[in-house]
């Protein structure tokens, strides 16, 4: 009965909200043309607001010789420096790391093995050897400790948060606020603020690493415990179980498999945040990606991020298998393995502290430089055929796309912009997306780079857009058609994973440096998520739900747009969220390619101390963004029928 | 299949022990070789920052190639940004700074206010900024290397991102500029785009000769680039003291600047070989464009392009060394 | 809703369990609805427009007898499982009185309470509740490992119910390797590990296919007769309450429409609601004689053979339709009526007829 009320409801209303819509936009332009040029707020790029100038004031209020710094810092540095004697520095007054590479590889293929399968062992010791050959073990291996160490960290945080957010309602809502500031406030922003507190190296970086990696595993474990079925934990409360009983018995172990999940994208991010946290000294593969770029040198810097990927990918897959290993315990045979495998790992180890061959990666092969020529002539050979096409394209789509759009946000006033952000916010979700819009708006003015939060606004609709577009074509057909799926999985987690910085050089060369240069790299990064998110949930559509659609002769379109598109809606609006994160994660980098505005004040603030206030506004600007952003698209999702279960 | 996946499992054990024991039969062992002369008694070691642009990658090769081979020192390479090499001076991260650029602002907060940092004399290296053009833009029009005829140009210059002036390509926003005030008060008909980095700048360079596009863009030296590409400056109204001293008034072409070296008070309170190594260091632009294609062009390793280099000029590294 | 229902119970000083004014109300400030009568008056959607709220126990009362099966029953979201939840607290009930051998329960605190779940209560739940990552073994020892017996003595004790159950020879699978009904003997033996005096079913066997289903039936009746625990019972399947039930409470929205026996139920229904809900059961099977004999016609001869009241009509189907006279029912020597083929015929061949009871003249709560 309710359900079939509130289709009527949503019947009627569905057209007459379009409609509204539809004339808001009308009246909006009507209006610019009018007030074009009035209280657009503009300020030059080297000008700064009192609120910039008290921000940069009081940048070091805290400063350095606290003592709960200091002891974070020592204690962090410490275990980052105890990561790298082990397996990438020379220590303990031996030319070489305590393991060698030889031992390193055992080690992890054995831990893949005995925490996965043999097939990720396999893929394990093929990866290491992978990028010694490519002549990076050393950077390798620095990259792993800086990320073991930042991972470690985050879970040690992560879990115990992860668990009371999931088992607390108030601390799960406090927790996802947080988390979303913390995953979309741009890395620039606090990573020189953190060497002011942690002093430069490689504890900053981690800690660095740590903010931008511990959400995924802190929602991810909260989801896992809120995810246990309720019968189980009644079944244990029915049977006299304390709250720690059934937390370690019970909700625990059960979610083992969506905590690993976690544990799996925090790594991912965490690897992919060692690399930007080069600029502040972390060593690793990152300095070379970065070193690479000064002299324009895409192939190199192609090698290292190749390097990264292969990292990535071996302990992605390590990680998943781990994560979907059964609960049985070992066979006896699979232990008698187990432990003739550990005696072989100490001879590996024993080998690579004794012999040179063992210890230290034989560098003679030079896979690595043909590697990089090999990317350096397609990158010219790119370059060369597009050229000229790609030119046009980017000039047809600023002139007839991102100029209008940035034109209309950027000379209409701003409280007109305010007041249709807001009216349109109410009309999609009433007062609860129209507060927060009211809110974000009056921040956005406060922090003082209103126009320039209007231009990245405009190059951010755009490539959402389109990141929406390309995400939503690809996920539906590899969701559909498992041999797709096959081959552009591992091309999504090379886009991931891939540094961005690698690629910039490659598109500044097809687009020279521009606003569309931002928006193409910002797409390239932000459409794997959204294309895996997408697929997934294509895929997750129950067979009989399609089958039903089949049987009464559905076209493949009307099943897509009729069933799959709609039954999938929850992960489709995950999916336009994720790109929304990714493509503003991005605007900083853009600012490096010509994007300007927000991204470039961030970078400046980065850079420049007299302009740190200004670039830390601007990042709250990017976060303001993307949460006015986020309720807006939120708001517009249609909800799911029926107001939820009793019980 | 669960009997093949343990057949494969202890296949490969077996064969990686069997290549374990063939290997172990020989090899040279760790420790045989030459320990490398790293953390000698009397030098100690100190914290050497690099900043991003391989002119100042050149110094810091050089620099920390004499001071190992020939004195002995650790040195420690932090690869950073200005600013936080200069934070670095405060919390005893960074002591040596090779090639400063100006930052009157940050000499005033560490050195007079902060008393963390002192100078060590110059770097003898010249640093010029300027606005520059791709050499084919010279050759085709003389006289756009005056300010002055900018205007005439204006309209070569225009892009998508210009909004219908001539576009003025800025870099990296860690760079000194007054582009914004010498566009507004020399009336010129241009709008500064921010490219955001230096290779932004480098790339477009590059592609502005290659495919005869035009480009006027803020740029510097020494700079590696420059081996590759003789980029023409732009003669803006000459600089004269004091003519910089408004920022918003600026109407004149940056002063030459003479890069010098930074070091920590605590490092130069503490003497020693390696600051009197630092104090003086001091080479040309000549010499530093010389290492600088070495690593950039050559692709040598900065250690390898030192070594080349000190040998070719044992001269000048002497006399740093007070020999 | 104050005019509580009349139903026949067992006396408050026989009862194990005695339930008094049971509420549960799920939604904001969920105390005031029974407090106020105004609010306690309204039905379900009166009562969600009004305050938000839904009351998924409304006022219940009654009595469960030591070692009786005592059956709720109901269709889903008439509130069944939540008041077995409520039972022992895993859902708090919002008012009303729990009494236990004696003891209120809902005064006892946190710890005691979980010793009367360690020790007096087990449950079987619908969807099972196993923890898969837990060998058999080790799921139906769950309950005294919680409560800290020792490793040996919740070994030997796990395996004596799992023998029991039938589920000897599988300790050391996981539940995932097991199929459903095997799955709910684990839940079964869980229950039954701590020894519990109560044993809370949740409709435990309405995932299960309809043939595993009815052994798992039989189980329970086997094990009801073997250790003669109490049970509560939950299920909306009426053959199955029918077929366990010692008495059987009827719910719907919440609230309690009629308790009584089996053949109360499908005899003598309280409303029309309850004689929908019983319209498809095979009446034969369920009614005894005592809920068709008639008083004897004039002139009728009563000289027929002789049968108990508390036979089921099916069984004495046959005797009647061969007998040329009138069938006596007698309970004790006294003539409670007669059966001729007319009463038999009217409960076998039309079972969808439902005006035959009100023509019965004898019925048990006259």
């Amino acid at each position: 009965m309710a359900a079939i009320t509130s289709d009527v409801h949503v019947e009627v209303r569905r057209p007459r909200r379009s409609v509204v819509i539809g004339v808001l936009l009308v009246v909006w332009v009507a209006a610019y043309f009018v007030l074009s040029g009035i209280d657009t707020l503009p300020l030059g790029g080297q000008e700064t607001t009192g609120f910039h100038r008290w921000l940069t004031e009081n940048r070091d209020f805290v400063g350095q010789g606290n003592i709960v710094f200091d002891t974070i810092r020592s204690v962090v540095d410490q275990l980052v420096v105890l990561l790298q004697s082990l397996v990438s520095q020379p220590s303990y007054g031996r030319p070489v790391p305590v393991v060698g590479w030889l031992g390193v590889v055992a080690i992890s293929a054995y831990l893949a093995w005995a925490f996965g399968n043999w097939k990720v062992a396999v893929l394990t010791a093929a990866g290491l050897a992978f990028v010694g050959l490519q002549g990076l073990w050393q950077e390798s291996m620095d990259t792993l400790a800086l990320t073991i160490a930042a991972v470690l960290l985050s879970l040690l945080i992560a879990i115990p948060l992860g668990i009371w957010a999931g088992l607390s309602n108030r601390a799960f809502k406090v927790a996802t606020l947080i988390l979303d500031l913390m995953q979309t406030l741009p890395t620039f922003v606090y990573l020189a603020p953190l060497t002011l507190f942690f002093a430069i190296g490689p504890a900053a970086a981690t800690i660095a690493t740590l903010i931008y990696a511990a959400p995924p595993a802190v929602r991810l474990t909260a989801h896992a415990i809120r995810s246990v079925p309720p019968e189980s934990v009644e079944a244990s409360r029915s049977l006299g179980s304390t709250r720690g009983q059934t937390l370690t018995k019970v909700l625990l172990p059960m979610s083992r498999s969506t905590v690993v999940v976690g544990i799996n994208q925090t790594i991912m991010a965490a690897l992919s945040m060692v690399t930007v946290a080069a600029l502040i000294d972390a060593p690793g593969l990152g300095q070379t990606v970065l070193k690479a770029l000064q002299t324009l040198d895409v192939g190199v810097a192609f090698n290292a991020g190749l390097a990264i990927v292969v990292i990535a990918i071996v302990l992605d897959r390590v990680t998943t298998a781990a994560g979907d290993r059964p609960w049985r315990t070992a066979s006896v045979r699979r232990k008698v393995l187990l432990g003739a495998g550990a005696i072989g790992v100490l001879v590996a180890i024993w080998f690579s502290r004794t012999y040179v061959w063992a210890a230290e990666f034989p560098s003679s092969i030079g896979v690595g430089s043909r590697i990089a020529v090999i990317a350096a002539d397609v990158t010219t050979w790119v370059q060369d055929v597009f050229g000229g096409f790609t030119y046009g394209v980017r000039d047809a789509v600023t002139k007839g796309v991102l100029n209008p759009l940035e034109a209309l946000l950027t000379g209409s006033p701003w409280w007109l912009v305010g007041a249709v952000v807001v009216t349109l916010a109410a009309i999609l979700g009433r007062w609860k997306a129209a507060v927060p819009a009211v809110v974000c708006i009056g921040l956005l003015v406060a922090t003082g780079v209103w126009q320039d939060s209007m231009v990245t606004l405009a190059s951010t609709l755009l490539a959402t857009v389109v990141v929406v577009a390309v995400g939503l074509t690809l996920g539906v057909w590899a969701g559909r058609n498992r041999r797709v799926d096959l081959v552009i999985r591992p091309i999504l987690d090379a886009g991931q994973t891939m540094p961005p910085f690698v690629y910039l050089v490659p598109f500044l060369a097809l687009f020279g440096t521009s606003r569309f240069t931002a928006i193409a790299a910002a797409v390239v990064y932000a459409v794997p998520v959204t294309t895996k998110i997408v697929a997934d949930g294509i895929k997750a559509v129950p067979l009989a739900t399609v089958e039903a659609a089949n049987s009464v002769g559905s076209s493949s379109w009307q099943v897509i747009s009729k069933v799959q598109l709609p039954v999938a809606r929850r992960a489709i609006t995950l999916a336009v969220n994720q790109g929304l994160i990714y493509v503003l994660a991005m605007v900083v980098v853009g600012g490096l390619v010509g994007a300007g505005a927000l991204g470039y004040d961030v970078a400046a603030g980065f850079a420049q101390s007299e302009l740190y206030g200004k670039g830390l506004a601007a990042g709250l600007a990017i976060v303001l963004l993307g949460v006015l952003l986020d309720r807006i698209t939120q708001a517009a999702a249609p909800k799911p029928h029926g107001k939820g279960d009793k019980q | 299949m669960k009997k093949l996946r343990y057949a494969t499992a202890q296949w490969a054990i077996g064969l990686t022990a069997a290549a374990l024991a063939l290997a172990g039969c020989g090899g040279a062992k760790v420790g045989d070789e030459q320990k490398p002369a790293a953390g000698g008694k009397e030098c100690g070691s100190f914290n050497l920052t690099v900043s991003p642009w391989v002119g100042y990658e050149a110094n810091a090769a050089v620099v920390a190639y004499v001071a190992t081979k020939d004195l002995g020192c650790k040195v420690v390479k932090k690869n950073l940004k200005e600013e936080i090499a200069w934070q670095g001076f405060g919390t005893g991260e960074v002591d040596v700074n090779l090639e400063n650029w100006g930052h009157e602002d940050l000499k005033k907060k560490y050195i007079e206010t902060d008393k963390v940092a002192v100078e060590a004399g110059s770097t003898g290296v010249n640093g010029v900024i300027g606005w520059y053009v791709p050499p084919w833009m010279a050759a085709k029009y003389p006289d756009i290397t005056d300010s002055k005829n900018l205007n005439k140009y204006a309209d070569l210059f225009k892009t998508s991102e210009s909004g219908g002036k001539g576009q003025l390509l800025d870099g990296d926003p860690s760079y000194v500029t007054n582009d914004e005030a010498l566009v507004k008060n020399l009336g010129l008909n241009y709008k500064v785009v921010q490219s955001g980095s230096e290779t932004a700048l480098i790339q477009a360079f590059r592609d502005a000769e290659k495919t005869k596009k035009p480009l006027l863009a803020y740029f510097y030296e020494p700079q590696w680039f420059f081996n590759e590409l003789k980029l023409v400056k732009i003669n803006l109204p000459a600089y004269k003291a004091g003519c910089d001293a408004d920022p918003a008034k600026i109407a004149c072409d940056y002063p030459p600047y003479d890069l010098d070296k930074i070091v920590s008070k605590k490092f130069a309170d503490a003497g020693g070989p390696a600051y009197d190594l630092v104090k003086n260091f001091k080479w040309t632009n000549e010499d530093q464009n010389a290492v600088a294609r070495m690593i950039a062009v050559d692709k040598l390793t900065p250690d390898a392009a030192a070594e080349k280099w000190v040998n070719a000029n044992r001269a000048k590294v002497d006399t740093w060394l007070g020999k | 809703m104050t005019a509580q229902l009349e139903y026949p119970d067992i006396d408050d000083d026989n009862a194990l369990l005695s339930i008094q004014g049971l509420w549960k109300v799920f939604g904001p400030k969920a105390q005031r609805v029974p407090r106020r009568p105004e609010l306690a008056a309204l039905d379900r959607a009166a009562l969600a427009a009004k305050t938000g709220c839904t009351a998924a126990v409304r006022d219940l009362s009654f009595n469960v007898a030591p070692g009786e099966v005592f059956v709720v029953m109901g269709l889903s979201g008439s509130g069944k499982s939540t008041l077995v939840r409520c039972l022992t607290r895993l859902i708090e009930p919002t008012a009303g009185s729990l009494i236990f051998e004696g003891e209120d329960l809902r005064a006892a605190d946190e710890k005691r309470l979980r010793e009367l779940r360690r020790s007096k209560f087990s449950m079987v739940f619908q969807h099972f509740g196993l923890l898969p990552h837990r060998k058999v073994l080790d799921n139906v020892s769950y309950g005294l490992e919680v409560r800290g017996e020792s490793k040996p003595d919740r070994r030997r004790r796990a395996q004596e119910v799992i023998d029991l159950v039938g589920l000897a020879g599988n300790e050391h699978r996981y539940p995932d390797q097991l199929s459903g009904g095997m799955q709910q003997r684990v839940g079964l033996a869980r229950a039954l590990a701590n020894d519990p005096d109560v044993l809370l079913f949740d409709e435990p066997f309405s995932a299960l296919d309809p043939l595993i289903r009815r052994e798992m039936q039989n189980e329970v009746v086997r094990l009801h007769r073997e250790v003669g625990k109490t049970m509560v019972f939950v299920t909306h399947d009426l053959s199955e309450a029918l077929k366990l039930g010692d008495r059987i409470l009827l719910m719907r929205d919440g609230a309690a429409i009629q308790l009584g026996t089996g053949d109360e139920l499908v005899g003598a229904p309280a409303d029309d609601y309850v004689r929908d809900f019983v319209r498809d059961v095979p009446r034969a099977d369920v009614l005894t004689l005592r809920w068709i004999a008639r008083a004897p016609r004039d002139g009728e001869l009563l000289d027929g053979p002789e049968l108990g009241p508390d036979l089921l009509v099916r069984e004495a189907t046959r005797l009647v339709l061969e007998s040329d006279r009138p069938v006596k029912v007698v309970d004790g020597g006294q003539l409670l009526g007669v059966i001729s083929p007319e009463e038999i015929l009217a409960v076998v061949a039309d079972p969808a007829d439902s005006h035959w009871s009100a023509q019965s003249s004898v019925r048990p709560t006259d």
